[in-house]
């Protein structure tokens, strides 16, 4: 079957830095993939470009058959994404920001009402619908962002470290609801994360990326025999090494910060 | 057109939320009106003027707008920082109609901020000089203030946080204001001065709500009304520029 995700040879530069290094990889449609990888690896990044926040320096991308540098919009109806940081309007309350999504995405009025219901009793936040978002705890922001990427019946459901900062019940949930739904909608879901039991239990097939480059792809499995550990921990480990990336990370985060000041949020 | 719709109807909701910011709004304006229409108003009656209270008022509606909506449109920081712009600039519609509801929805904050600033000046003895010109002068309230959250959407389109804002207010919205004649009369003062005033937009917004409740025009109605709408275009053009070139 054709890919609903192709990447070829995709290069992202920021200054001299490479964040994202000839990766190429595909992933199949109702596929739930993984990228594995430590901080600054160029998760965030490729997500960036797939989903047209960022351009590429170079290469070839197709997300359910369009390019995302070409057909933005027809890309952007094509998926749904939950961000690694909080993107609600938390002025608003749980049920006016899925209308809002829904009317952004041209969802026609009555779908709009019936999905809202729906995904909202689905994440448990239906009680809440009239609640302020500001009162919400991390984990009911984590699931109405959730319930909201789905409100207009994307192909490709896109997490970014979906779980970073839950607490083991709300992590737990937040998976079963996404396997859930790649299981009755047949979505396909790509997520980043740098929990490894996540990845392990979650992803049928998981990319390995660090410094911009993919270093190994395939099942859980597989990357385990391929490296001879028990543990995709140690499998992580023994193809990426020990040193600690919280610093770069960080200093490329603050570089993009001044990219961005410096060039007044040019392309 | 839906698009335009929804987003301006979230900074309404957003502004009737927030009654802090409403009440907070309300108390310069009202120290402003207080504070100056009774403490120069004598010397200004002295010194042949008139009523000050008269002359003030317009500007201090004026302020208002001016404050109201280079902030509305600066928000554009705030959703950056709280992560909501990206779920806009994701979405299927063209940053063109995202700027526009945007922008529409701060200048109607604006122009209701400029409209209950009417209503307070009553108080201390404002009367329109004629009442069925109000409507008119709610018009010209309505485009400075689209003006100005124009602008401030320019800004915050080039900006990438908050540090910026403080910059702003002191080297462009204070000099914008005190340099408008809403306080004093452009008549006779220093030549450099009234250059000034001749390329600050604020001064044709408040000449021309002078006109229309006071009627008394510095530059003339159909100037201040002519200058007001050319620049509000530039500015629109400006910041839909600026605001497409945003990255998430």
């Amino acid at each position: 079957m054709a890919s609903i995700i192709e990447v070829r040879d995709l290069t992202r530069k920021f200054g001299d830095f490479l964040a994202v290094d000839h990766i190429s990889f595909d992933v199949a449609p109702g596929e739930i993939f993984a990228f594995l990888g430590p901080n600054g690896a160029g998760k965030s990044t490729t997500i960036k470009m797939l989903t047209t926040m960022l351009h590429p320096t170079s290469g070839h991308m197709l997300l359910n058959g369009f390019d995302p540098t070409k057909d933005a919009k027809q890309v952007r109806r094509s998926f749904g994404i939950v961000f690694q940081d909080p993107s609600l309007d938390d002025e608003l309350t749980a049920r006016e920001n899925m209308e809002l999504h829904g009317v952004l995405y041209d969802v026609p009025r009555k779908t709009r009402r019936e999905r809202t219901e729906e995904l909202l009793k689905y994440v448990e936040l239906w009680d809440r619908r009239d609640h302020i978002v500001k009162q919400f705890s991390g984990g009911m922001k984590r699931r109405l962002e959730i319930a909201r990427g789905l409100l207009h019946h994307p192909k490709v459901f896109f997490l970014d470290e979906p779980t970073l900062g839950l607490d083991p019940q709300t992590r737990n949930h937040v998976w079963t609801y996404i396997q859930e739904l790649n299981r009755s909608e047949g979505i396909t879901v790509f997520f980043t994360t740098h929990y490894m039991d996540e990845a392990e239990r979650i992803a049928r097939r998981i990319s390995i990326i660090d410094y911009g480059k993919i270093i190994a792809t395939g099942s859980p499995p597989e990357l385990l025999s391929r490296t001879g550990k028990t543990s995709l921990e140690e499998a992580f480990l023994a193809l990426t090494g020990k040193t600690i990336r919280e610093e770069e990370g960080s200093s490329l985060d603050r570089m993009r910060m001044h990219g961005r000041a410096r060039m007044g949020g040019r392309r | 057109m839906k698009t335009i719709y929804i987003l301006w109807l979230r900074q309404l909701k957003r502004y009737f939320r927030s009654k802090s910011r409403i009440i907070g709004s309300l108390g310069q304006p009202l120290l402003f009106l207080l504070a100056m229409g009774f403490g120069f108003g004598p010397v200004f009656k002295r010194a042949g003027q008139g009523n000050y209270m008269e002359f003030l008022a317009p500007g201090i509606i004026g302020m208002s707008i001016i404050f109201t909506s280079i902030f509305s449109g600066m928000e554009i920081i705030w959703d950056r920082q709280f992560g909501f712009l990206k779920e806009t600039l994701v979405a299927p519609v063209s940053r063109m109609n995202i700027m526009i509801g945007r922008t529409l929805g701060g200048a109607t904050v604006a122009t209701l901020q400029g409209i209950i600033v009417l209503l307070i000046a009553l108080a201390p003895g404002f009367r329109p000089a004629n009442w069925a010109l109000v409507p008119v002068a709610i018009i010209a309230m309505a485009i400075t203030a689209l003006l100005f959250t124009a602008l401030g959407t320019a800004i915050a389109s080039l900006l990438s946080d908050m540090q910026g804002f403080q910059l702003i207010m002191n080297f462009l919205v204070m000099p914008l204001f005190f340099l408008s004649g809403a306080l004093f009369p452009l008549q006779g003062v220093p030549g450099a001065i009234a250059a000034i005033a001749r390329f600050n937009p604020l001064s044709y917004g408040v000449d021309a709500l002078r006109g229309l409740l006071t009627n008394s025009s510095h530059y003339g109605l159909l100037p201040d009304f002519g200058v007001l709408v050319a620049v509000t275009l530039l500015f629109l053009f400006a910041g839909s520029y600026f605001f497409s070139r945003v990255e998430a």
